[in-house]
Order: structure tokens, then sequence, then C-alpha cells
């Protein structure tokens, strides 16, 4: 079980879905917060859908205040994500609409996939136990 | 390399509840006692309450009070805490506005242990054991 987590965790680094900013995650990691990856994915995911609806209702009345979605844009994280908010923000500063657009579309799809993989993989984790949950003691 | 009991403290402000919890967080790890503010307008407040803090990690980007807002205050207000700013957008203008308000350093996000550590060395606080 513990293998199969290690082997899910390995292909979400392989797809670019997580980056050295989970393992500096999983680092921080103890006995007294065991699932502290976990409880940071889960506000993450609390956190990022109230931004994304915020760009999608502005986009929806057709307000292109580039400096207004490039803030909201700029707090979405996670690294495949985190590509997609990049490259709505260079179309925000260039004023493209229509790549805003493309690549918010995007970012939605690829927002709603690592919510899905990391799920998925939180549960496996919890299921293989506490010696892949907390990495060290304190 | 292990990490000395530190007396230091240090305030967190950042609007971004991920960002908190992992600042919070490191500082934690490193031994620093730290508190979180949301915005630079409580930053503001929490010094005008009697805190103080060795260190205060300042993010750029924030609603009510901004950073650059925010660290001018403190400054006017005779705090001399390290501030070191925070934040993802980088471009050579923002940062130079930022600095020029009243930070000790400035770093990218996402912060790490190294990065953190990094700037408690640069800041003069720390010593790695």
């Amino acid at each position: 079980m513990q293998r199969q987590v290690a082997l899910i965790k390995q292909s979400l680094f392989d797809q670019g879905y997580l980056d050295d900013q989970f393992i500096e995650l999983e680092e921080l990691q103890d006995d007294a917060n065991p699932n502290f990856v976990e409880e940071v994915a889960a506000l993450y995911f609390k956190d990022s859908p109230r931004l994304i609806n915020s760009i999608d209702q502005a986009l929806e009345r057709g307000s292109f205040d580039f400096n207004r979605l490039d803030s909201y844009m700029h707090h979405i994280g996670a690294s495949k994500v985190k590509t997609e908010c990049t490259m709505f923000r260079e179309y925000c500063r260039v004023g493209n609409a229509e790549g805003c657009l493309r690549s918010f579309q995007q970012l939605k799809k690829e927002h709603a996939i690592l919510r899905k993989k990391l799920d998925h993989y939180f549960q496996l984790a919890r299921q293989a136990g506490p010696k892949e949950a907390a990495r060290r003691s304190k | 390399m292990t990490l000395a009991e530190s007396k230091l403290t240090a305030l967190v402000v950042d609007d971004n509840f991920v960002n908190q919890t992992m600042h919070h967080k490191l500082l934690d790890r490193l031994g620093i006692r730290n508190d979180v503010v949301c915005n630079g307008q409580e930053a503001v407040d929490v010094h005008c309450s009697g805190r103080n803090y060795d260190l205060i990690l300042m993010d750029m980007e924030m609603p009510i009070l901004n950073s650059i807002q925010a660290t001018k205050r403190l400054r006017e207000m005779g705090i001399e805490s390290k501030i070191a700013g925070v934040t993802t957008r980088a471009n050579e203008g923002d940062k130079k506005e930022f600095m020029e308000a009243g930070l000790n350093d400035f770093r990218e996000k996402p912060l790490t242990i190294s990065k953190l550590l990094s700037i408690l060395h640069r800041l003069d606080f720390y010593a790695q054991t």
C-alpha cells in the first residue's frame, strides 16, 4: 500500500502536478502535525475556488479590469495550475482578453484534475497509515 | 545541521490562508514564536496594542492597507523590527518601491526553510549549530 502511495506521488511529480514545494511541506510534518500537507491542500481547495469564482464572475460580466484579474490570479498556486496562472497574468499584462478567457478555461480544468488526484492520493496515504503520513518526529 | 531553540518572535502578515499556515509552520519549525495577521492594517494595529516582534514577514499584496503603506506606517511609528517582504510578484519596479518603503530584505514566494534561514542570517538573527 505504501509502495502504491509512493508511486502515485512520483507520478504526480512526473506529470507536473506537484513540485518541490510539496516536499517542503512534507518536511514540516511531524508527530504533532502528521497530516500537515493534507491540511494545507484542504485549505488551498477551500480558498482557491473563491478566487476562481471571482474571476469567472468578472469575465462573465465582460469586465476586463486586467489589474484586478491579475490580482485575483496571483494567489492561485499549485504547479500546473500555476503555469496557467502565469499565462493568464501575461495575457492580462498585454491586455489580451481572448487569451485570458482561453487560459482561464484551461486553469479551471487543471484545478479540477489536481483536486481529484490529490483527494485520491491523500485517501490512499491515510489508508497506508502513519508511517507515510508523519515523516519526522519533532 | 541541528536547529537551536530560538527566542525570536515574528509576525506573519498575509491575507492568504495557505500562506499564513505555511509561514506560521515554517517559523514554528525554527522555534520562532509567531503571530499571524491578515492585512497591513492589522499589522499596524497589533503594534499599536503594544506588541513588538523581532521579524515581520510582510506579504506584498493585501487588502485594506497594502504592504508598502503598512511598512511606511510602521517605520513612521518608530518600529525598528526587521521587515522582510515576500511576494509572488518580482518585477524590479515593485521590488524597488517595496524596499524603499522600509524593508530590510525581500524574497520571492514560496518561502521555504532555506529561504527563511537565509533571511535570518542576512538580518543577523540566527546562528547555525
